[in-house]
């Protein structure tokens, strides 16, 4: 049996799995529909305030940013580090300049405070 | 009896009862660690030491009422703690537990098992949106910055193992440390695997995304019965994967002082479960710009340096 077809059922027995166990729970849940306070969305016992569609600080998607930036570089990385022996001095040559750059990128983003949180 | 579909259903059967049944005495021995941590006796009430707890708790989620908001985004609700637990699982294939036992061996093993820790992010992430909840909300969105910043860092320092090894495959790279156990040549990149590995189960001290003081439970405020357990032994199973990952890539595996095998993996993952256990009830919690702060300007550039290390010396 292939490798990724022995990981293809792998995972189709993990969805089984968690399938499985939330229609038991279904099934054999205690009966009978929730009703008043029980639909009310839990803050701490008050009454909820407003609207959940807050407003949340725009930090958060300047990480997501950043982190598109350096998760490319990760995923660069892996089949450098794979073959660096076979291609010698060069490719780590190569390799710190493009990552000199993306550092340059990072420089930046520490300067302008995107990192900085508050 | 020496069908290989057999074979991979006996090791795949194996691994998941294995796993889940480690995942739920790992709640119990954390509720006993707790208690003698805090020179109290934890949970000993059904069963010999309490031994029986993990399935009392099982029957009680299973008969619990199931709310589901009529205000929540229905689908999105019940997706997301299936997700949690399907990514969980997933990095279980690729983990050679002994020297001839691993549900299957792909060669680009490592990168699946990121891409799974990665796709757990969308199940929180859907989780705190779905809820209709302002905790849940927050406790979405810091879990989600947290899980990729720390990935990044995770990811760098997993770059370190496989120049080493040169090969992306679990197996191999266990291989590899027969001799030598990648926890001293590659010590900065095994102390950033081990911050982010805490960051990326979501446990002590970065439990941000759970922050009960601030954000109540945090994504998994409004769930309840088994889906709420799924949250909760998602998490466990995380720790497991985490533990395990963490024996096969600094700590040689299955090899040991003598005879290589199961028992030496099962000993170094308890000890790094333990090690999780022990930081959970001994540090408070980061502050969420500590936290950012951490893994931008201090774990990302000690990544790069190791790997810069690395490359340097295997190159020499």
């Amino acid at each position: 049996m292939g490798a990724y077809l022995s990981l293809a059922v792998f995972v189709l027995v993990a969805v089984a799995i968690a399938l499985v166990t939330m229609g038991l729970a279904i099934i054999l849940r205690k009966r009978g529909r929730p009703e008043g306070e029980k639909y009310q969305n839990y803050e701490c016992g008050e009454v909820p305030q407003g609207t959940p569609w807050i407003r949340f600080h725009a930090g958060y998607y300047l990480v997501a940013l950043i982190f598109i930036l350096f998760d490319v570089e990760a995923l660069f990385l892996f089949p450098w580090a794979l073959t660096l022996k076979h291609l010698g001095i060069l490719a780590f040559v190569e390799m710190t300049v493009f990552v000199v750059i993306l550092l340059l990128g990072w420089l930046y983003a520490y300067k302008k405070g995107a990192i900085e949180w508050v | 009896m020496n069908h290989p579909l057999l074979g991979f259903l006996t090791a795949a059967g194996i691994v998941f009862f294995g796993v889940l049944g480690a995942a739920a005495y790992l709640v119990l021995a954390e509720r006993k660690l707790a208690g003698y941590f805090q020179e109290r006796y934890g949970p000993n009430r059904v069963g010999p030491f309490g031994l029986l707890q993990p399935l009392a708790d099982l029957i009680k989620l299973v008969f619990k009422e199931e709310v589901v908001f009529p205000q929540s985004n229905r689908w999105l609700y019940l997706l997301a703690p299936g997700i949690i637990a399907v990514m969980a699982l997933l990095p279980l294939a690729v983990i050679p537990f002994a020297p001839h036992f691993a549900v299957t061996d792909i060669n680009v093993a490592l990168l699946y098992v990121l891409a799974a820790a990665s796709l757990g992010t969308y199940g929180v992430l859907l989780g705190g949106w779905a809820s209709n909840n302002k905790y849940s909300l927050i406790g979405g969105l810091r879990t989600a910055n947290q899980m990729i910043s720390y990935e990044i860092a995770m990811a760098l320092a997993l770059v370190g193992v496989v120049l080493m090894a040169g090969s992306l495959s679990l197996k191999d790279i266990v291989a590899a440390q027969q001799h030598l156990w990648y926890l001293i040549p590659q010590f900065l990149g095994f102390v950033v695997f081990l911050v982010s590995m805490f960051a990326e189960t979501n446990r002590a001290p970065f439990d941000l995304p759970e922050a009960e003081a601030e954000l109540v439970a945090g994504y998994h405020t409004e769930y309840s019965s088994m889906k709420f357990a799924m949250f909760f032994v998602g998490e466990y199973i995380h720790m497991v994967v985490a533990a395990a990952l963490m024996t096969a890539l600094y700590l040689g595996g299955w090899y040991g002082p003598w005879k290589p095998g199961f028992h030496w993996f099962a000993l170094k993952m308890a000890l790094v479960l333990y090690l999780m256990i022990w930081v959970r009830w001994t540090y408070p919690r980061f502050r969420f710009d500590q936290l950012m702060r951490f893994g931008w300007k201090v774990l990302i550039p000690l990544a790069l340096v190791n790997l810069g290390i690395t490359g340097l010396v295997l190159l020499r």
